[in-house]
């Protein structure tokens, strides 16, 4: 249920995200999703990629500090209020989001949504008990 | 204990030889060595004025720089028949320094190593591989008369041949170590690529000097090598290793104040300083007579130790070096030396070593930066975290240094590395 995010730590200099995006794409590793999280002087880009483990072992190679984390990937209709119907499931389950991002999918009516929440392995059960879409892994691959 | 009568003196009794051969040493120099004769002239004191050790206080400080340009013999008081080695240091500032030494020179530098190898348990039945380099560097020779006036068993197998030392020290059981710590490193690390267990060697103390080297490091070394390792200090201007050592409780160095006087001094206004409070380390050799020195700048931070040392030496310590007066920075009236910021980082969990300070000044005032490399432990992908992170180490450092300063995460390996003096300071101030 759960799907691997990998996430690099970047100091605000002129280059280096296309670095990074130049790197993965030489190495024929494709993006899914992306989303930049900045603060004053450095950010954090966090990644999911069709090949995470190649991903990180070649940023790594690079010098880069590299983390793996687990996220979830929720299905959410894209529609008016269906980014709110899903938040209220985790508002009322008392689940708190650490980040989210989102992205759109091409062929279908539906966005997905990036979620890393708290007890993370626990909570997806819960979820999926409320009857949300949660996708595995290959399915988010294969978008 | 090597020399108990020297090594658990008396104040009182401390005090008087140290008297006696201070006042004599001013005497031979102002007779012998015209530069110490023109400096002591220009200051207006005579060989007559200095008749307690505490009148010290009275005569001229020597500078490396004068040392320099008193290249080769300017420094020299012995007759050059009586003198029966020369050493000198690398001079890669320039000028290299001299040191003659006469028989009594060679004699005391060993009765000097010798007492700081038997400090780390060193006997006779000890084989001691001295990986130190042989040569006009004092660190060789010095180990090697130490370890022989003891009845040790030497190996001279000099520094190098890293493959070398790893076999030779397998199989003849060498049981001390002398190198510098940064060469102990690179053995340990050979060993395992090469397949030498460090942990199934006879080794049990190593010690190690000639270079700065922190708390961390002799962790690391103690680990790697299975050893107890002693820092230990010297510089060719004095005599060479042999200054001022740890004993067994590894809690500060003994310094030879019978043979070595030292004082602590503000740099900046010559002041002899208290206990305790941190300053240049000034030494004058009490005893030699090839190149005797009066007070020597060493350029080296650290302070005298309070308190008694649990091995019942008398002889007082002086804290690890906090590192050299040349690193020193001064900010907003704080004196402040980056091995004190290394400590702190130190002792910060998955934290490393890796760090660059960046001085600026803003609005007048001067700002201290210290960029610290996120490494895969302590990296997180929470933006709230690493922000902690910072805000953590900044609070650490406060707590340290007094001042306030900026953490900055950078990207690993982005601090250069360098394999001799690694250039930590970056400093934009236009004074």
């Amino acid at each position: 249920m759960l799907i691997k995010q990998i996430s690099v730590f970047l100091e605000n200099r002129a280059g280096r995200l296309f670095e990074i995006a130049e790197l993965l794409g030489n190495e024929n590793i494709n993006i899914r999703a992306l989303s930049l999280a900045d603060a004053s002087d450095f950010g954090v880009i966090r990644l999911i990629v069709d090949k995470p483990e190649k991903a990180a072992e070649r940023l790594k190679k690079e010098g880069f500090s590299v983390g793996l984390t687990s996220v979830v990937a929720v299905e959410v209709p894209d529609n008016p209020g269906g980014l709110a119907s899903v938040l209220k499931v985790m508002t009322d389950a008392g689940i708190n989001v650490e980040y989210m991002y989102a992205f759109v999918e091409k062929t279908s009516d539906n966005a997905i949504v990036i979620f890393r929440l708290e007890n993370m392995e626990k909570t997806v059960e819960l979820l999926l008990g409320k009857g949300l879409k949660i996708l595995q892994e290959k399915e988010v691959l294969s978008l | 204990m090597w020399n108990i009568k020297c090594e658990n003196m008396e104040h009182l009794e401390l005090k008087n030889l140290q008297s006696e051969r201070l006042s004599n040493l001013i005497e031979k120099l102002y007779r012998k060595v015209a530069f110490y004769r023109k400096k002591m002239d220009d200051a207006k004191v005579s060989p007559s004025d200095i008749k307690d050790i505490s009148d010290i206080r009275k005569l001229p400080f020597t500078s490396k720089q004068e040392v320099l340009d008193l290249y080769p013999y300017g420094l020299l008081c012995a007759d050059m028949k009586d003198v029966v080695e020369i050493h000198m240091s690398s001079g890669t500032t320039g000028r290299p320094v001299v040191g003659a030494y006469t028989a009594n020179d060679i004699e005391l530098w060993g009765e000097a190593m010798a007492r700081t190898l038997s400090m780390g348990g060193v006997n006779s039945e000890d084989i001691v591989q001295n990986a130190y380099g042989y040569g006009l560097f004092t660190g060789g020779m010095g180990a090697h008369y130490g370890a022989g006036k003891i009845g040790a068993t030497v190996i001279p197998i000099s520094g190098g041949n890293t493959k070398r030392q790893l076999t030779v020290m397998k199989d003849f059981k060498s049981t001390v170590l002398t190198c510098t710590p940064s060469y102990s490193l690179y053995l340990a690390e050979t060993a395992a690529e090469h397949g030498f267990k460090m942990k199934d060697m006879a080794l049990k103390a190593g010690f190690f000097g000639a270079e700065p080297w922190s708390e961390n490091m002799r962790r690391e070394i103690q680990e790697r090598l299975h050893v107890k390792a002693y820092d230990i200090y010297g510089l060719t201007e004095i005599i060479g290793p042999g200054v001022a050592s740890e004993c067994e409780a590894q809690d500060g160095l003994h310094i030879q104040e019978d043979l070595f006087y030292p004082e602590i001094i503000d740099p900046v206004t010559g002041e002899v300083l208290l206990d305790g409070e941190k300053g240049e380390l000034v030494i004058t050799t009490l005893t030699r007579e090839g190149t005797p020195i009066i007070r020597y700048r060493t350029r080296d931070i650290t302070y005298f130790l309070t308190g008694k040392c649990s091995c019942e030496r008398t002889l007082r310590r002086i804290h690890r070096l906090l590192g050299r007066n040349d690193d020193m920075l001064i900010i907003r009236g704080v004196n402040i030396f980056p091995s004190q910021i290394e400590h702190v980082l130190f002792n910060i969990e998955g934290v490393e070593p890796h760090y660059q300070l960046l001085v600026d000044r803003k609005a007048q005032l001067d700002y201290l930066e210290v960029q610290v490399e996120v490494n895969e432990s302590i990296f997180s992908d929470e933006i709230r975290k690493l922000e902690g992170l910072e805000k953590d180490i900044e609070k650490e450092l406060y707590s340290a240094l007094g001042i306030h300063t900026k953490v900055k995460l950078v990207e690993p390996k982005s601090i250069a590395r360098s394999e001799g003096k690694a250039k930590r300071i970056i400093d934009k101030r236009s004074i």
